[in-house]
């Protein structure tokens, strides 16, 4: 009974993109990473919601929309353990994990206040010195931004 | 190396800072050639750094180039608020290559993005200096006749000091045991110590000045300053801890000498400077050779 009230909590598409196991408090990192708010599909999010991994986990739900890769790695950043359904009609046609790259553009924030892209219009940018622990060298003043640190921009 | 900015010593391979060591030896011997005839160099300095000036001004003049820039930028256009890309851009019609110095750190891995001509970092705020590295080693090997398997003991403030840093990473190369030297406060910071970890390398920390002092080949004194220190009873405690005296020297090795980046304050005691392992005051006109070398080299013309 109480398996089937949780399946309705978010309700099944047809084609689209099912991105589940983030981090409940870096829900809103994931939507301003992917620019979800700049779309006009219809989506669902559910936050909260019980993870024996993760404790509380977010879900979202994008109908016809989908990604490339490089674009999902983006936020391997803020959910690294994310899991990705690729449905087709009705069904799951492809799953994927998150991979963080080698370097990242414009998404974080460096921890620097005397970095050149915190005092002039310069677009951010780190070599991924850790995977797992998420540690991130900028390419302009050195300095290593790590997981604690992270902003996302 | 031709038309390729020096931003970080980290852009240089061992092989490249070789050869650049190399060139500088040919300087020391010949340093007035006219190899710069034809070329304007810019040197940019945001904000005032006249040792550093100065030594690149002179390895240019020597050269018979000639200069062209600011020594603070309070009479530009940065202070109507033009942007570092803008004044980099319109400046780089004007040379053939900028020296700059900026107190924002990685604004010289960005200007070397929007220039048309060479980037000479001459520092970034607390990231680089690495013409003060070369100089550094240069003053090494001169002094060692080696840059092999050297053990090289460092003063001071090593958690702030860019030129420690710098020089750690370029001295990883040449199997160097390293001793640090400094206030608890100011420790060597971990990223430092895992690379030399990484690389097998060997390294000591001490809190005060020790009777291994006397298995140095090279002692370099940084200054420890009173503003790096958030309590200043802290400070007091250790201020004259720090310190090179003459009597410290007895025990050294012959072969020993003593580097600083200057201006030095008070943590070597002028006692020392007639002591024949004094160095510092050669290693500054090393400075004007060592950047003759990355000129030249940078310009294709050596």
């Amino acid at each position: 009974m109480i398996k089937s009230k949780k399946q309705l909590s978010v309700s099944a598409i047809e084609n689209g993109t099912v991105i589940d196991h983030i981090p409940a408090d870096s829900l809103f990192d994931v939507i301003q990473i992917l620019g979800l708010n700049k779309l006009d599909k219809m989506m669902t999010f559910g936050t909260n919601l019980e993870s024996k991994k993760l404790g509380r986990k977010a879900i979202i739900k994008l109908s016809n929309v989908f990604f490339d890769e490089i674009d999902l790695n983006r936020i391997a950043l803020v959910a690294p353990q994310a899991k990705l359904n690729i449905i087709r009609n009705y069904k799951v046609v492809e799953k994927r994990v998150v991979e963080i790259p080698d370097e990242i553009e414009s998404i974080a924030k460096c921890v620097n206040p005397k970095c050149i892209t915190n005092n002039e219009n310069v677009k951010t940018r780190f070599y991924v010195v850790s995977k797992e622990k998420v540690a991130l060298k900028c390419h302009y003043c050195e300095k290593i931004t790590d997981k604690e640190n992270l902003v996302i921009l | 190396m031709k038309n390729r900015s020096l931003v970080s010593i980290a852009d240089y391979s061992k092989k490249e800072v070789l050869r650049i060591l190399e060139l500088a030896v040919e300087f020391e011997k010949n340093p007035y050639q006219q190899l710069l005839n034809n070329n304007v160099i810019a040197t940019l300095f945001f904000e005032p750094s006249t040792r550093t000036r100065l030594s690149f001004e002179s390895a240019i003049s020597r050269l018979g180039g000639k200069i062209i820039g600011f020594s603070d930028s309070s009479s530009t256009s940065v202070q109507k608020g033009e942007s570092l890309k803008d004044t980099i851009k319109t400046i780089s019609n004007y040379c053939d290559l900028i020296v700059m110095r900026h107190p924002i750190e990685g604004s010289a891995r960005y200007a070397s993005e929007v220039a048309s001509v060479p980037i000479v970092n001459a520092g970034d705020g607390a990231n680089q200096h690495p013409t003060q590295t070369l100089l550094d080693m240069y003053s090494i090997k001169k002094t060692q006749n080696t840059l092999d398997n050297l053990n090289i003991f460092m003063v001071g403030d090593l958690k702030y000091g860019r030129t420690v840093h710098s020089l750690l990473i370029a001295m990883s190369y040449f199997n160097t045991t390293f001793n640090f030297i400094s206030p608890k406060e100011l420790k060597m910071p971990a990223v430092y110590k895992l690379h030399l970890d990484n690389l097998g390398l060997k390294y000591y920390e001490h809190t005060d000045f020790t009777e291994y002092i006397s298995e140095a080949d090279i002692v370099y004194m940084t200054r420890v300053q009173k503003e790096r220190f958030s309590d200043p009873i802290e400070y007091e405690k250790v201020k004259n801890v720090y310190v090179l005296r003459k009597h410290m020297l007895e025990k050294t090795k012959k072969n020993m000498k003593i580097l600083h980046p200057l201006p030095r304050v008070n943590e070597i005691n002028e006692d020392v400077d007639e002591n024949m392992k004094a160095y510092y005051f050669t290693q500054a006109l090393n400075g004007v050779y060592t950047r003759q070398a990355i000129l030249t080299s940078i310009l294709g013309i050596k």
